[in-house]
């Protein structure tokens, strides 16, 4: 078990005749059951065409119905990456997975408001993945996304960040010390996106197969709070935190459009304070990650 | 992106929004050129930097002449403006905003930002206009309203209506408030702002209601399909070091410490500033070089490391994934040659080809220090810089 994706998921790739899409693509079909997973790209203008074997169709909707994919990753530009979200949400995905970085805050909003429209008209609910995220992979199954395969093994540790290449590194320290992960799940750097961290927490906490989380975040937002509060009450687990940005400076924005200390809760200081009160155990040395959530199996 | 507040009120005025009648100019004897052709009998002089406090740092003063006007202006033009956002050396006053002069009966503060955690846009509203609103949001919680927008629907004259009366807008004034606020959330979506402020937001005593300062910062995803905005832009204002990398791509930001460290990914480079911290040392900047690193990236970001004299030593922090350790490190080597490296360097690098990454550096002949963990980078590039 996992959580979201195992190696019987179908996908689709949005963008896969980019130049990123391209990259990516090949390297998640090399990967543990890529080959039997990477099944449809969609580009309307290559219809009928196909890209590493894979067959591309005019659009998600009947990328879906020929090939019975139930998810969708996303590698279009900012600029058109927002519609190709609501394409996959209209298309009726389970999930859709935004890699793109850059997409403008209010493209979010207003993809993110269609989305809640859709689900309170009685509509499926199309989970969202990012934007401005790695993806997320399942060890020796499945990886959807842009992180690198080889350093990650199979095994019962989450792993949930906003940030993709410091979820690499907690894979690196847990898989030297012989921890496995069950998912890893980068939810990505945007102030408006889809899964935050108290909903992969809650998925964990389902998760039989996974044993301890390490949830990593960073400055900007009330997210990492809102998950630390629901924990308090809910999460069976051991969990293992750790906030990036103690010394960032205020009202900079720190590479991520989300990582912006705006004011109240969203300092790392305080997010550190209010996980330690939830009974999570705290680190402000990102080295210890893997060797203190050890230390608690 | 920041803008000026002449500029804020120039896009304000665009929406329709009232501000009172300005002049932006850039010498003394623009200055009373501007009084002179608004004519009345009292000015503002504002001095235009891109922070907060301006008035309280002596900023903004009022003349009752045009000699007064020139005095101000002359004082004001050059002066190192210190406030509570600048820092201590302050910031030079290149730009002046001249105005008619307000009837100010009472101020108010409006708003338009975006509310993560609804996915909304909230507007805020509050009675204590003039005001740090942070210090009204940590003193009086209560005299700030909000509502949330959806933006599929845009702000309701309900929602309006509703700000305005919270804030105590005396009744006869209560539909000009109304279209204000609904003509800054227009302004706001439009031009893809991330933060849209009128404060004050002023009744005068004919009942009217102008905006006197406004202040407005833009989401810089979005700046591709705003070219007027960009037009904005004033490099004075800015970094210079983070204008530099910005031409290569880099997200750089300058901090107070002595060590710099040159990292790829946000979240990671944050982690290793902040491990730097706790191993007793101050980093020097932000930095992060992005998924695709090619050499001229890194040796131009050394390139602007060394540029800042307070740098002592530098750590290079890399989780090589899909970019590979020796690619890097090749890079490193080439740019520590070029730009003739004085200070200890620190290199901790892991991930794919990590052995032959290491394999570079140490056959350099660079006396480049090597470390497995962020913090044993940290501690040897702490002990180093002593």
């Amino acid at each position: 078990m996992s959580i979201l994706i195992n190696k019987d998921t179908k996908v689709i790739t949005q963008g896969i005749t980019g130049k990123t899409g391209q990259f990516h693509t090949e390297k998640c079909i090399e990967y543990a059951n890529g080959k039997n997973c990477f099944v449809a790209g969609v580009n309307p203008k290559k219809a009928g065409e196909s890209i590493f074997g894979v067959p591309i169709y005019a659009s998600v909707k009947e990328a879906a119905a020929e090939t019975g994919s139930t998810v969708s990753v996303i590698y279009v530009p900012p600029a058109g990456a927002a519609a190709a979200i609501w394409e996959a949400c209209e298309a009726d995905i389970d999930l859709a997975i935004c890699i793109t970085e850059g997409i403008p805050v209010r493209d979010m909003l207003a993809v993110r408001n269609k989305m809640r429209q859709k689900v309170e008209a009685g509509g499926k609910e199309t989970l969202l993945l990012g934007p401005n995220c790695p993806g997320l992979i399942t060890p020796d199954e499945i990886k959807i996304g842009i992180m690198p395969g080889h350093i990650h093994r199979k095994g019962r540790i989450g792993v949930v960040s906003r940030s993709g290449t410091l979820t690499y590194e907690a894979v690196g320290q847990l898989t030297e010390i012989g921890l496995g992960q069950s998912s890893a799940v980068g939810i990505g750097g945007d102030p408006i996106n889809g899964l935050k961290h108290i909903d992969v927490m809650r998925m964990f906490n389902d998760d039989p197969d996974t044993d301890a989380v390490i949830m990593i975040g960073e400055i900007g937002g009330p997210d990492e709070a809102e998950a630390a509060r629901w924990c308090k009450d809910n999460m069976k687990k051991p969990v293992v935190g750790f906030i990036a940005g103690v010394t960032a400076p205020a009202g900079k924005r720190m590479g991520h459009a989300g990582a912006l200390i705006s004011g109240g809760e969203d300092t790392a200081d305080a997010k550190l304070a209010i996980m330690e009160e939830c009974g999570f155990t705290v680190t402000r040395n990102p080295s210890e990650m893997a060797k203190l959530l050890k230390a608690m199996l | 992106m920041k803008i000026h507040e002449y500029q804020a009120k120039e896009l304000l005025r665009k929406y329709g929004v009232v501000t009172p009648r300005g002049i932006p100019c850039f010498s003394v004897d623009d200055a009373v050129k501007a009084a002179e052709e608004l004519g009345g009998k009292i000015w503002v002089v504002k001095a235009q930097i891109h922070a907060g406090g301006r008035g309280k740092g002596g900023g903004v003063k009022l003349a009752k002449s045009i000699d007064e006007v020139k005095a101000l202006a002359g004082e004001i033009l050059g002066m190192q403006l210190i406030t509570h956002q600048t820092g201590a050396e302050g910031q030079k006053v290149r730009r002046l905003l001249i105005e008619e002069g307000a009837d100010i009966q009472k101020e108010y503060y409006v708003a338009a930002l975006t509310d993560r955690a609804t996915q909304k846009v909230a507007m805020m509203a509050s009675s204590e206009g003039g005001m740090d609103i942070e210090v009204v949001a940590e003193e009086t919680p209560e005299k700030i309203i909000k509502v949330f927008v959806d933006p599929l629907v845009g702000l309701t004259d309900a929602q309006a209506t509703e700000l305005a009366n919270g804030i105590g807008v005396p009744a006869g004034s209560v539909d000009k408030a109304v279209d204000a606020l609904k003509k800054l959330y227009t302004c706001y979506m439009e031009t893809d702002a991330s933060l849209a402020e009128i404060n004050p937001l002023i009744l005068e005593g004919n009942g009217n209601i102008k905006a006197l300062d406004a202040k407005f910062n833009f989401d810089s995803n979005a700046l591709y399909r705003h070219p007027e905005i960009v037009e904005y832009r004033d490099l004075d204002e800015e970094d210079a070091d983070e204008v530099e990398a910005s031409k290569y791509d880099l997200a750089y930001i300058s901090l107070d410490g002595n060590i710099g460290c040159l990292v790829n990914g946000a979240g990671l480079a944050m982690a290793t500033m902040d491990t730097i911290k706790l191993f007793g040392a101050s980093p020097a900047n932000f930095l992060d070089v992005g998924g695709g690193a090619t050499t001229e990236k890194v040796t131009e970001a050394f390139k602007i490391m060394l540029q800042n004299p307070k740098v002592k030593g530098i750590l290079v922090n890399i989780f090589g994934g899909i970019m590979r350790c020796d690619t890097i490190a090749t890079g490193v080597v080439a740019a520590a040659k070029e730009v003739n490296l004085s200070v200890p360097l620190v290199v901790r690098m892991k991930g794919t080809n990590e052995d032959i990454g290491k394999k570079i550096l140490a056959e350099s002949g660079l006396p480049i220090i090597s470390a497995d963990s962020m913090a044993e980078a940290a501690t040897k590039v702490v002990e180093a810089v002593k």
